[in-house]
Protein backbone atom coordinates (compact mmCIF):
# COMPACT_ATOMS: atom_id res chain seq x y z
CA UNK A 1 0.00 0.00 0.00
CA UNK A 2 3.26 2.05 0.36
CA UNK A 3 5.86 2.03 -1.75
CA UNK A 4 8.73 4.53 -0.75
CA UNK A 5 11.83 4.89 -3.53
CA UNK A 6 15.32 6.71 -3.14
CA UNK A 7 13.78 8.85 -0.33
CA UNK A 8 16.03 11.40 0.54
CA UNK A 9 16.34 14.66 2.82
CA UNK A 10 18.84 17.03 3.61
CA UNK A 11 19.22 19.79 5.94
CA UNK A 12 21.72 22.24 4.67
CA UNK A 13 24.99 19.95 3.89
CA UNK A 14 23.47 16.70 6.71
CA UNK A 15 21.74 14.27 4.93
CA UNK A 16 19.26 12.99 7.56
CA UNK A 17 17.63 10.15 5.00
CA UNK A 18 19.46 8.95 2.00
CA UNK A 19 17.99 7.51 -0.64
CA UNK A 20 15.46 4.86 1.62
CA UNK A 21 13.16 2.31 -0.12
CA UNK A 22 11.07 0.51 1.12
CA UNK A 23 7.45 -1.22 0.22
CA UNK A 24 4.80 -1.79 2.97
CA UNK A 25 1.98 -4.81 2.19
CA UNK A 26 -1.63 -4.21 3.36
CA UNK A 27 -2.48 -5.12 6.95
CA UNK A 28 1.44 -4.97 7.22
CA UNK A 29 2.71 -4.36 11.00
CA UNK A 30 6.26 -3.11 10.23
CA UNK A 31 9.36 -2.15 12.85
CA UNK A 32 11.41 0.78 11.80
CA UNK A 33 14.58 0.38 14.41
CA UNK A 34 18.01 2.32 14.43
CA UNK A 35 19.77 4.40 16.98
CA UNK A 36 19.23 8.13 17.59
CA UNK A 37 19.57 10.38 14.77
CA UNK A 38 19.76 7.47 12.15
CA UNK A 39 16.42 9.32 10.30
CA UNK A 40 13.64 7.44 11.40
CA UNK A 41 11.79 10.22 12.84
CA UNK A 42 12.31 12.43 9.57
CA UNK A 43 10.83 9.90 7.59
CA UNK A 44 7.93 9.85 9.53
CA UNK A 45 8.00 13.71 8.76
CA UNK A 46 8.27 13.14 5.09
CA UNK A 47 5.50 10.34 5.23
CA UNK A 48 3.04 12.53 7.07
CA UNK A 49 3.82 15.59 5.20
CA UNK A 50 5.09 17.80 8.04
CA UNK A 51 8.40 18.33 5.79
CA UNK A 52 9.25 17.99 2.11
CA UNK A 53 11.37 15.54 0.90
CA UNK A 54 14.74 16.65 -0.76
CA UNK A 55 14.16 13.66 -3.67
CA UNK A 56 12.28 10.48 -3.81
CA UNK A 57 9.02 9.36 -4.12
CA UNK A 58 6.06 8.44 -1.82
CA UNK A 59 3.43 6.21 -3.30
CA UNK A 60 0.22 5.88 -1.18
CA UNK A 61 -2.23 2.96 -2.62
CA UNK A 62 -1.45 4.56 -5.74
CA UNK A 63 -1.10 8.16 -5.50
CA UNK A 64 2.05 10.05 -5.37
CA UNK A 65 2.30 11.70 -1.88
CA UNK A 66 5.59 13.60 -0.82
CA UNK A 67 5.59 17.16 -0.41
CA UNK A 68 1.87 17.41 0.15
CA UNK A 69 0.32 19.16 2.61
CA UNK A 70 0.13 17.45 5.80
CA UNK A 71 -3.36 18.31 6.38
CA UNK A 72 -3.96 17.02 3.09
CA UNK A 73 -1.85 13.37 3.73
CA UNK A 74 -4.12 13.57 6.91
CA UNK A 75 -7.20 13.15 4.54
CA UNK A 76 -5.40 10.24 2.55
CA UNK A 77 -5.53 7.89 5.46
CA UNK A 78 -2.18 8.41 7.24
CA UNK A 79 -2.13 9.50 10.72
CA UNK A 80 0.90 9.75 12.81
CA UNK A 81 1.47 9.65 16.50
CA UNK A 82 4.71 11.43 18.51
CA UNK A 83 7.38 9.86 20.55
CA UNK A 84 6.57 12.54 23.29
CA UNK A 85 2.67 12.85 23.29
CA UNK A 86 1.41 16.05 22.08
CA UNK A 87 -2.25 16.60 22.82
CA UNK A 88 -3.81 19.26 23.81
CA UNK A 89 -3.40 20.14 27.07
CA UNK A 90 -6.25 22.10 28.28
CA UNK A 91 -9.07 19.91 26.16
CA UNK A 92 -10.83 17.59 28.11
CA UNK A 93 -9.43 13.85 26.83
CA UNK A 94 -12.98 13.55 24.83
CA UNK A 95 -12.33 17.26 23.14
CA UNK A 96 -8.58 15.99 21.63
CA UNK A 97 -10.04 12.81 19.86
CA UNK A 98 -13.46 14.29 18.41
CA UNK A 99 -11.46 17.24 16.83
CA UNK A 100 -9.22 14.33 15.40
CA UNK A 101 -12.62 12.46 14.30
CA UNK A 102 -13.99 15.72 13.19
CA UNK A 103 -11.58 17.26 11.10
CA UNK A 104 -9.14 13.50 10.08
CA UNK A 105 -11.64 12.55 7.99
CA UNK A 106 -12.34 15.16 4.17
CA UNK A 107 -16.01 14.36 4.23
CA UNK A 108 -16.49 15.95 7.53
CA UNK A 109 -18.51 13.49 9.79
CA UNK A 110 -21.85 15.40 11.58
CA UNK A 111 -21.17 16.11 15.42
CA UNK A 112 -22.91 13.07 16.57
CA UNK A 113 -20.65 10.52 14.41
CA UNK A 114 -17.47 12.36 14.89
CA UNK A 115 -18.66 11.68 19.05
CA UNK A 116 -19.47 8.27 18.32
CA UNK A 117 -16.10 8.21 16.34
CA UNK A 118 -13.98 9.60 18.96
CA UNK A 119 -15.61 7.04 21.69
CA UNK A 120 -15.11 4.00 19.65
CA UNK A 121 -11.07 5.06 19.70
CA UNK A 122 -11.26 5.95 23.05
CA UNK A 123 -12.83 2.56 24.10
CA UNK A 124 -10.25 0.73 21.57
CA UNK A 125 -6.97 2.15 23.44
CA UNK A 126 -9.13 1.35 26.92
CA UNK A 127 -9.66 5.67 28.36
CA UNK A 128 -13.16 6.18 29.69
CA UNK A 129 -14.92 7.08 26.27
CA UNK A 130 -16.91 10.12 27.56
CA UNK A 131 -14.57 11.88 29.94
CA UNK A 132 -14.70 15.89 30.14
CA UNK A 133 -11.19 15.70 32.22
CA UNK A 134 -8.43 17.32 30.85
CA UNK A 135 -5.97 15.69 29.01
CA UNK A 136 -3.07 17.09 31.50
CA UNK A 137 -4.52 15.09 34.47
CA UNK A 138 -3.33 11.87 32.61
CA UNK A 139 -0.40 9.99 33.36
CA UNK A 140 2.43 9.15 31.12
CA UNK A 141 0.70 5.40 29.64
CA UNK A 142 -2.46 7.13 29.83
CA UNK A 143 -1.03 10.01 27.39
CA UNK A 144 0.30 7.85 25.09
CA UNK A 145 -2.98 5.72 24.85
CA UNK A 146 -4.67 9.61 23.94
CA UNK A 147 -2.13 9.98 21.93
CA UNK A 148 -3.43 6.42 19.62
CA UNK A 149 -6.65 7.32 20.11
CA UNK A 150 -6.31 10.67 18.43
CA UNK A 151 -4.25 9.25 15.25
CA UNK A 152 -7.26 6.24 15.29
CA UNK A 153 -10.00 8.82 15.64
CA UNK A 154 -9.15 10.60 12.08
CA UNK A 155 -9.83 7.02 10.50
CA UNK A 156 -6.34 5.92 8.88
CA UNK A 157 -5.64 2.97 6.79
CA UNK A 158 -1.84 3.91 7.54
CA UNK A 159 -0.68 4.41 10.98
CA UNK A 160 2.48 5.74 11.66
CA UNK A 161 3.25 5.31 15.44
CA UNK A 162 6.09 6.77 17.01
CA UNK A 163 6.04 4.98 20.40
CA UNK A 164 8.88 5.30 22.30
CA UNK A 165 8.06 3.43 25.12
CA UNK A 166 11.26 4.05 27.02
CA UNK A 167 9.02 5.59 30.10
CA UNK A 168 6.91 2.71 30.82
CA UNK A 169 7.50 -0.48 32.99
CA UNK A 170 7.83 -3.83 30.96
CA UNK A 171 4.23 -5.08 31.59
CA UNK A 172 3.15 -1.50 30.31
CA UNK A 173 5.16 -2.11 27.40
CA UNK A 174 3.85 -6.10 26.67
CA UNK A 175 0.70 -4.22 26.60
CA UNK A 176 1.25 -1.08 24.38
CA UNK A 177 2.86 -3.93 21.83
CA UNK A 178 0.10 -5.29 22.10
CA UNK A 179 -2.59 -3.13 21.55
CA UNK A 180 -0.59 -2.18 18.12
CA UNK A 181 -0.56 -5.53 16.77
CA UNK A 182 -4.48 -5.55 18.20
CA UNK A 183 -5.51 -2.66 15.75
CA UNK A 184 -3.84 -3.94 13.36
CA UNK A 185 -6.14 -7.06 13.47
CA UNK A 186 -9.29 -5.50 14.20
CA UNK A 187 -9.65 -2.63 12.87
CA UNK A 188 -7.05 -3.84 9.92
CA UNK A 189 -4.50 -0.52 10.08
CA UNK A 190 -1.28 -1.09 8.29
CA UNK A 191 1.28 -0.05 11.00
CA UNK A 192 4.94 1.80 10.49
CA UNK A 193 6.15 1.50 13.90
CA UNK A 194 9.48 3.42 15.78
CA UNK A 195 10.67 2.02 18.87
CA UNK A 196 14.03 2.09 20.35
CA UNK A 197 13.72 -0.45 22.07
CA UNK A 198 14.26 -3.28 20.15
CA UNK A 199 13.08 -6.62 22.31
CA UNK A 200 9.60 -4.88 22.82
CA UNK A 201 9.15 -4.64 18.98
CA UNK A 202 10.63 -7.60 17.57
CA UNK A 203 7.96 -9.32 19.80
CA UNK A 204 5.02 -8.45 17.21
CA UNK A 205 6.19 -6.93 13.91
CA UNK A 206 5.98 -9.09 10.86
CA UNK A 207 8.89 -6.94 8.70
CA UNK A 208 11.51 -5.13 10.57
CA UNK A 209 13.80 -2.34 8.58
CA UNK A 210 17.08 -1.02 10.55
CA UNK A 211 18.49 2.07 9.40
CA UNK A 212 21.92 3.71 10.78
CA UNK A 213 22.78 7.03 9.44
CA UNK A 214 20.13 7.53 7.50
CA UNK A 215 20.64 4.48 5.26
CA UNK A 216 18.72 1.22 5.58
CA UNK A 217 21.17 -1.50 6.93
CA UNK A 218 19.16 -4.52 6.75
CA UNK A 219 15.51 -5.65 6.28
CA UNK A 220 13.61 -8.29 6.55
CA UNK A 221 11.79 -11.06 9.22
CA UNK A 222 12.98 -10.40 13.34
CA UNK A 223 14.82 -13.68 13.11
CA UNK A 224 17.01 -12.34 10.05
CA UNK A 225 17.64 -8.98 11.59
CA UNK A 226 18.52 -10.47 15.02
CA UNK A 227 21.11 -12.62 13.64
CA UNK A 228 22.13 -9.87 11.10
CA UNK A 229 26.17 -9.33 11.75
CA UNK A 230 26.00 -5.49 10.83
CA UNK A 231 23.12 -4.87 12.96
CA UNK A 232 24.34 -6.60 15.85
CA UNK A 233 27.66 -4.30 15.23
CA UNK A 234 25.94 -1.14 15.09
CA UNK A 235 23.03 -1.47 16.83
CA UNK A 236 22.19 -4.54 19.23
CA UNK A 237 26.35 -5.25 20.73
CA UNK A 238 25.97 -6.85 24.05
CA UNK A 239 21.89 -6.83 23.67
CA UNK A 240 22.03 -9.24 20.92
CA UNK A 241 21.47 -12.11 22.81
CA UNK A 242 18.43 -10.63 24.67
CA UNK A 243 16.85 -9.69 21.25
CA UNK A 244 17.62 -13.20 19.60
CA UNK A 245 15.98 -14.62 22.64
CA UNK A 246 12.88 -12.87 22.46
CA UNK A 247 12.49 -13.49 18.77
CA UNK A 248 13.17 -17.60 19.43
CA UNK A 249 10.87 -17.20 22.01
CA UNK A 250 8.11 -16.14 19.32
CA UNK A 251 8.60 -18.21 16.32
CA UNK A 252 9.32 -21.19 18.50
CA UNK B 1 -17.61 62.52 53.73
CA UNK B 2 -20.89 60.27 54.81
CA UNK B 3 -20.31 57.10 55.31
CA UNK B 4 -22.99 56.13 52.13
CA UNK B 5 -21.55 58.07 48.82
CA UNK B 6 -24.65 57.91 46.10
CA UNK B 7 -21.95 59.62 43.58
CA UNK B 8 -19.10 57.01 44.65
CA UNK B 9 -21.69 54.33 44.03
CA UNK B 10 -22.68 56.44 40.93
CA UNK B 11 -18.98 56.00 39.58
CA UNK B 12 -18.77 52.62 40.92
CA UNK B 13 -21.37 51.40 38.84
CA UNK B 14 -20.30 53.45 36.03
CA UNK B 15 -17.21 51.93 35.88
CA UNK B 16 -18.62 48.50 35.97
CA UNK B 17 -20.56 49.68 32.49
CA UNK B 18 -17.43 51.08 31.06
CA UNK B 19 -15.63 47.93 31.94
CA UNK B 20 -18.18 45.83 29.59
CA UNK B 21 -16.85 47.81 27.00
CA UNK B 22 -13.09 47.37 27.43
CA UNK B 23 -13.37 43.96 28.19
CA UNK B 24 -15.39 43.36 24.82
CA UNK B 25 -11.81 45.03 22.93
CA UNK B 26 -9.48 43.15 25.49
CA UNK B 27 -11.33 39.50 24.44
CA UNK B 28 -10.53 40.53 20.56
CA UNK B 29 -7.34 41.47 21.05
CA UNK B 30 -6.70 38.32 23.31
CA UNK B 31 -8.25 35.79 21.10
CA UNK B 32 -6.03 36.57 18.13
CA UNK B 33 -3.31 36.49 20.15
CA UNK B 34 -3.63 33.73 21.84
CA UNK B 35 -4.60 31.59 18.69
CA UNK B 36 -2.25 33.67 16.16
CA UNK B 37 0.79 34.82 18.53
CA UNK B 38 0.40 38.44 16.94
CA UNK B 39 -0.30 41.37 18.21
CA UNK B 40 -2.59 43.77 16.36
CA UNK B 41 -1.97 47.01 17.27
CA UNK B 42 -4.10 48.44 14.76
CA UNK B 43 -6.65 47.01 16.78
CA UNK B 44 -8.89 50.14 17.62
CA UNK B 45 -8.25 51.35 14.11
CA UNK B 46 -10.53 48.41 13.03
CA UNK B 47 -12.95 49.81 15.59
CA UNK B 48 -12.68 53.16 13.89
CA UNK B 49 -13.40 51.96 10.50
CA UNK B 50 -16.94 50.40 12.32
CA UNK B 51 -17.77 53.31 13.43
CA UNK B 52 -17.19 54.93 10.33
CA UNK B 53 -19.10 51.89 8.66
CA UNK B 54 -22.43 53.19 11.25
CA UNK B 55 -22.09 56.58 9.84
CA UNK B 56 -21.99 56.14 6.69
CA UNK B 57 -24.59 53.70 5.98
CA UNK B 58 -27.19 54.71 8.68
CA UNK B 59 -26.18 58.76 8.49
CA UNK B 60 -25.24 58.74 4.72
CA UNK B 61 -27.01 56.08 3.25
CA UNK B 62 -30.23 56.78 5.73
CA UNK B 63 -30.32 52.67 6.06
CA UNK B 64 -32.00 51.45 9.69
CA UNK B 65 -29.57 51.65 12.29
CA UNK B 66 -29.68 47.68 13.47
CA UNK B 67 -29.05 47.51 9.45
CA UNK B 68 -26.26 50.08 9.72
CA UNK B 69 -24.70 47.93 12.37
CA UNK B 70 -24.81 44.96 10.78
CA UNK B 71 -23.32 46.07 8.06
CA UNK B 72 -20.52 47.43 10.54
CA UNK B 73 -19.97 44.17 12.16
CA UNK B 74 -19.67 42.51 9.18
CA UNK B 75 -17.07 44.59 7.14
CA UNK B 76 -14.97 44.85 10.01
CA UNK B 77 -14.78 41.16 10.26
CA UNK B 78 -14.03 41.30 6.51
CA UNK B 79 -11.37 43.40 7.34
CA UNK B 80 -10.27 41.05 9.73
CA UNK B 81 -9.83 38.31 7.62
CA UNK B 82 -7.86 40.30 4.66
CA UNK B 83 -5.41 41.95 7.22
CA UNK B 84 -4.70 38.01 8.18
CA UNK B 85 -4.28 36.52 5.00
CA UNK B 86 -2.49 39.57 3.08
CA UNK B 87 -0.10 41.11 6.17
CA UNK B 88 -0.21 38.93 8.72
CA UNK B 89 0.25 35.79 7.31
CA UNK B 90 3.10 36.56 5.09
CA UNK B 91 4.90 37.31 8.48
CA UNK B 92 3.83 34.36 10.64
CA UNK B 93 7.13 33.28 10.64
CA UNK B 94 9.30 36.37 11.38
CA UNK B 95 10.61 38.05 14.56
CA UNK B 96 8.00 39.60 16.97
CA UNK B 97 9.11 42.66 16.62
CA UNK B 98 8.75 42.66 12.83
CA UNK B 99 5.06 41.42 13.19
CA UNK B 100 4.91 44.78 15.73
CA UNK B 101 5.96 46.92 13.21
CA UNK B 102 3.94 45.49 10.56
CA UNK B 103 0.65 46.40 12.83
CA UNK B 104 1.92 49.22 13.54
CA UNK B 105 2.42 50.36 10.43
CA UNK B 106 -1.47 49.00 9.67
CA UNK B 107 -2.55 51.85 12.07
CA UNK B 108 -1.31 54.54 10.72
CA UNK B 109 -1.91 53.28 7.16
CA UNK B 110 -5.69 53.20 8.39
CA UNK B 111 -5.66 56.63 10.06
CA UNK B 112 -4.35 58.33 7.51
CA UNK B 113 -6.21 56.38 5.36
CA UNK B 114 -9.42 57.85 7.21
CA UNK B 115 -8.36 61.24 7.33
CA UNK B 116 -7.81 61.27 4.11
CA UNK B 117 -11.09 59.54 2.91
CA UNK B 118 -13.58 60.74 6.02
CA UNK B 119 -12.12 63.67 6.88
CA UNK B 120 -10.95 65.35 9.94
CA UNK B 121 -14.04 66.52 10.97
CA UNK B 122 -16.03 64.64 14.37
CA UNK B 123 -18.95 62.82 12.96
CA UNK B 124 -21.86 61.55 15.43
CA UNK B 125 -24.94 59.60 14.26
CA UNK B 126 -27.08 61.55 16.10
CA UNK B 127 -28.56 58.97 18.17
CA UNK B 128 -28.80 60.66 21.66
CA UNK B 129 -29.74 58.03 24.17
CA UNK B 130 -31.33 59.72 27.73
CA UNK B 131 -29.65 59.62 31.00
CA UNK B 132 -31.19 56.51 33.47
CA UNK B 133 -31.91 58.28 36.99
CA UNK B 134 -32.08 55.70 39.70
CA UNK B 135 -32.35 56.22 43.22
CA UNK B 136 -30.77 59.69 42.73
CA UNK B 137 -27.84 58.54 40.65
CA UNK B 138 -27.06 59.08 37.18
CA UNK B 139 -26.17 56.30 34.92
CA UNK B 140 -26.01 56.72 31.13
CA UNK B 141 -28.49 54.52 28.90
CA UNK B 142 -25.64 54.18 26.04
CA UNK B 143 -23.10 52.84 28.59
CA UNK B 144 -26.12 50.24 30.37
CA UNK B 145 -26.74 49.00 26.52
CA UNK B 146 -22.70 48.92 25.56
CA UNK B 147 -22.25 46.74 29.36
CA UNK B 148 -25.12 44.31 28.51
CA UNK B 149 -24.14 43.98 24.48
CA UNK B 150 -20.73 43.80 25.06
CA UNK B 151 -21.61 40.95 27.60
CA UNK B 152 -24.19 39.02 25.69
CA UNK B 153 -21.35 38.96 22.85
CA UNK B 154 -18.70 37.19 25.25
CA UNK B 155 -21.12 34.61 26.13
CA UNK B 156 -21.69 34.32 22.80
CA UNK B 157 -17.86 33.83 21.84
CA UNK B 158 -17.17 31.62 25.02
CA UNK B 159 -20.30 29.03 23.64
CA UNK B 160 -18.69 29.31 19.91
CA UNK B 161 -15.35 28.14 21.10
CA UNK B 162 -16.70 25.27 23.25
CA UNK B 163 -19.40 24.33 21.72
CA UNK B 164 -18.55 24.29 17.77
CA UNK B 165 -15.67 22.13 16.37
CA UNK B 166 -14.34 25.46 14.78
CA UNK B 167 -14.11 26.94 18.38
CA UNK B 168 -12.55 23.85 19.62
CA UNK B 169 -10.14 23.78 17.08
CA UNK B 170 -9.28 27.35 17.77
CA UNK B 171 -8.96 26.35 21.17
CA UNK B 172 -6.74 23.55 19.89
CA UNK B 173 -4.64 25.37 17.79
CA UNK B 174 -3.47 28.44 20.52
CA UNK B 175 -1.84 25.59 22.46
CA UNK B 176 -0.15 23.32 19.66
CA UNK B 177 -0.23 24.87 15.89
CA UNK B 178 2.55 22.41 14.49
CA UNK B 179 -0.05 19.22 15.31
CA UNK B 180 -3.29 20.29 13.85
CA UNK B 181 -2.19 19.37 10.31
CA UNK B 182 -1.82 16.13 11.05
CA UNK B 183 -5.16 16.13 12.34
CA UNK B 184 -6.80 17.39 8.54
CA UNK B 185 -6.93 21.08 9.92
CA UNK B 186 -5.82 23.38 7.69
CA UNK B 187 -4.19 25.94 9.87
CA UNK B 188 -4.26 29.06 7.93
CA UNK B 189 -8.51 28.12 7.72
CA UNK B 190 -8.21 28.74 11.67
CA UNK B 191 -6.36 31.75 11.63
CA UNK B 192 -8.50 33.54 8.97
CA UNK B 193 -11.36 32.19 11.18
CA UNK B 194 -10.00 33.58 14.23
CA UNK B 195 -9.21 36.97 12.89
CA UNK B 196 -12.59 37.60 10.92
CA UNK B 197 -14.29 36.90 14.71
CA UNK B 198 -11.55 39.09 16.21
CA UNK B 199 -12.33 41.83 13.49
CA UNK B 200 -16.66 40.71 13.99
CA UNK B 201 -16.00 41.87 17.76
CA UNK B 202 -14.31 45.42 16.96
CA UNK B 203 -17.09 45.81 14.53
CA UNK B 204 -19.27 45.14 17.42
CA UNK B 205 -17.38 47.71 20.38
CA UNK B 206 -17.68 49.53 17.47
CA UNK B 207 -21.29 49.60 17.20
CA UNK B 208 -21.50 50.16 20.86
CA UNK B 209 -18.48 52.96 20.84
CA UNK B 210 -20.92 55.10 18.19
CA UNK B 211 -24.05 55.62 20.43
CA UNK B 212 -21.38 57.50 23.17
CA UNK B 213 -18.21 58.93 20.99
CA UNK B 214 -17.68 60.99 17.75
CA UNK B 215 -15.97 59.78 15.47
CA UNK B 216 -12.83 61.19 13.97
CA UNK B 217 -9.71 59.16 12.51
CA UNK B 218 -8.33 59.60 15.38
CA UNK B 219 -10.38 57.63 17.59
CA UNK B 220 -9.03 54.51 18.15
CA UNK B 221 -6.00 56.27 20.37
CA UNK B 222 -8.74 56.62 22.78
CA UNK B 223 -8.87 53.00 23.37
CA UNK B 224 -5.91 51.27 21.70
CA UNK B 225 -3.55 51.54 24.54
CA UNK B 226 -6.24 51.09 27.00
CA UNK B 227 -6.86 47.95 25.33
CA UNK B 228 -3.48 47.13 24.66
CA UNK B 229 -2.62 47.75 28.90
CA UNK B 230 -5.48 45.82 29.72
CA UNK B 231 -4.71 42.61 27.68
CA UNK B 232 -0.75 43.11 29.20
CA UNK B 233 -2.00 43.45 32.79
CA UNK B 234 -4.54 40.28 32.57
CA UNK B 235 -1.40 38.18 31.01
CA UNK B 236 -1.23 38.43 27.30
CA UNK B 237 -3.37 35.92 25.34
CA UNK B 238 -5.59 35.29 28.62
CA UNK B 239 -8.83 36.01 28.08
CA UNK B 240 -10.18 35.52 31.44
CA UNK B 241 -7.19 37.29 32.74
CA UNK B 242 -7.98 40.53 29.97
CA UNK B 243 -12.12 40.10 31.33
CA UNK B 244 -10.78 40.64 35.18
CA UNK B 245 -8.29 43.32 34.15
CA UNK B 246 -10.64 45.25 32.13
CA UNK B 247 -12.95 45.70 35.12
CA UNK B 248 -10.14 46.28 37.17
CA UNK B 249 -8.97 49.38 34.81
CA UNK B 250 -12.67 50.73 34.72
CA UNK B 251 -12.71 51.15 37.88
CA UNK B 252 -9.54 52.63 38.53
CA UNK B 253 -10.66 55.13 35.78
CA UNK B 254 -14.24 55.73 36.96
CA UNK B 255 -13.83 56.11 40.75
CA UNK B 256 -10.41 57.79 40.90
CA UNK B 257 -12.26 60.30 38.17
CA UNK B 258 -14.74 60.76 40.80
CA UNK B 259 -12.47 61.08 43.90
CA UNK B 260 -9.77 63.26 42.36
CA UNK B 261 -10.60 64.74 39.47
CA UNK B 262 -11.83 62.76 36.03
CA UNK B 263 -8.15 62.90 34.07
CA UNK B 264 -6.84 61.71 37.39
CA UNK B 265 -8.83 58.58 36.85
CA UNK B 266 -6.82 57.88 33.81
CA UNK B 267 -3.52 58.73 36.12
CA UNK B 268 -3.53 56.33 38.69
CA UNK B 269 -4.84 53.73 36.58
CA UNK B 270 -2.13 54.04 34.29
CA UNK B 271 0.53 54.04 38.10
CA UNK B 272 -1.60 50.85 38.76
CA UNK B 273 -0.36 49.09 35.60
CA UNK B 274 3.32 49.88 35.80
CA UNK B 275 3.22 48.90 39.74
CA UNK B 276 1.84 45.37 38.52
CA UNK B 277 4.08 45.10 35.71
CA UNK B 278 6.80 45.27 38.70
CA UNK B 279 5.34 43.01 41.32
CA UNK B 280 3.26 40.38 38.69
CA UNK B 281 4.53 41.36 34.90
CA UNK B 282 3.25 37.82 33.39
CA UNK B 283 -0.18 39.74 34.18
CA UNK B 284 -3.15 39.26 36.86
CA UNK B 285 -3.28 35.52 35.74
CA UNK B 286 -0.32 34.95 33.82
CA UNK B 287 0.41 34.76 30.15
CA UNK B 288 -0.17 31.84 27.55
Amino acid sequence: MLTVTDLTKQFGGFTAVNRVAFELQEGELLGLIGPNGSGKSTIFNLIAGTLPPTAGSILFRGREISGQNASRVAHFGIARTFQIPRPFRRLSIQENVALAAYYGQEARPSREQAFAQAKEALELVGLPADSAARADGLGAAGLKKLELARALATRPQLLLADESLGGLDHAEMDQAADMLAGIRDKRGISIIWVEHIMGVLMRVVDRCIVLDHGEVIAAGRPDEVAHDRKVIEVYLGTDAGDVQATVAARTG
Amino acid sequence: MEFFDIFLLEAVINGLLLGGVLALLALGLNLIFGVIDVVWICYAELVMIGMYAVYYTHNVFGWPLWLAMLVAILSVAALGAVLHQFVIRPVLAAEPINQLLVTGGVLFFLQAAATLVFGVEFRNIGVSLPALQFGGMYLSFARLIAFLVALGGMVGVYLFLTRTYVGTAIRAISQDRAIMPLMGVNANRIFVITSALGGGLAGLAACLLVLQYDIHPAIGLTFGPITFIIVVLGGLGNMLGGFIAAFIFAQFISVGGYVLHIEWGYVLAFLFFIAMMFWRPQGILGGK
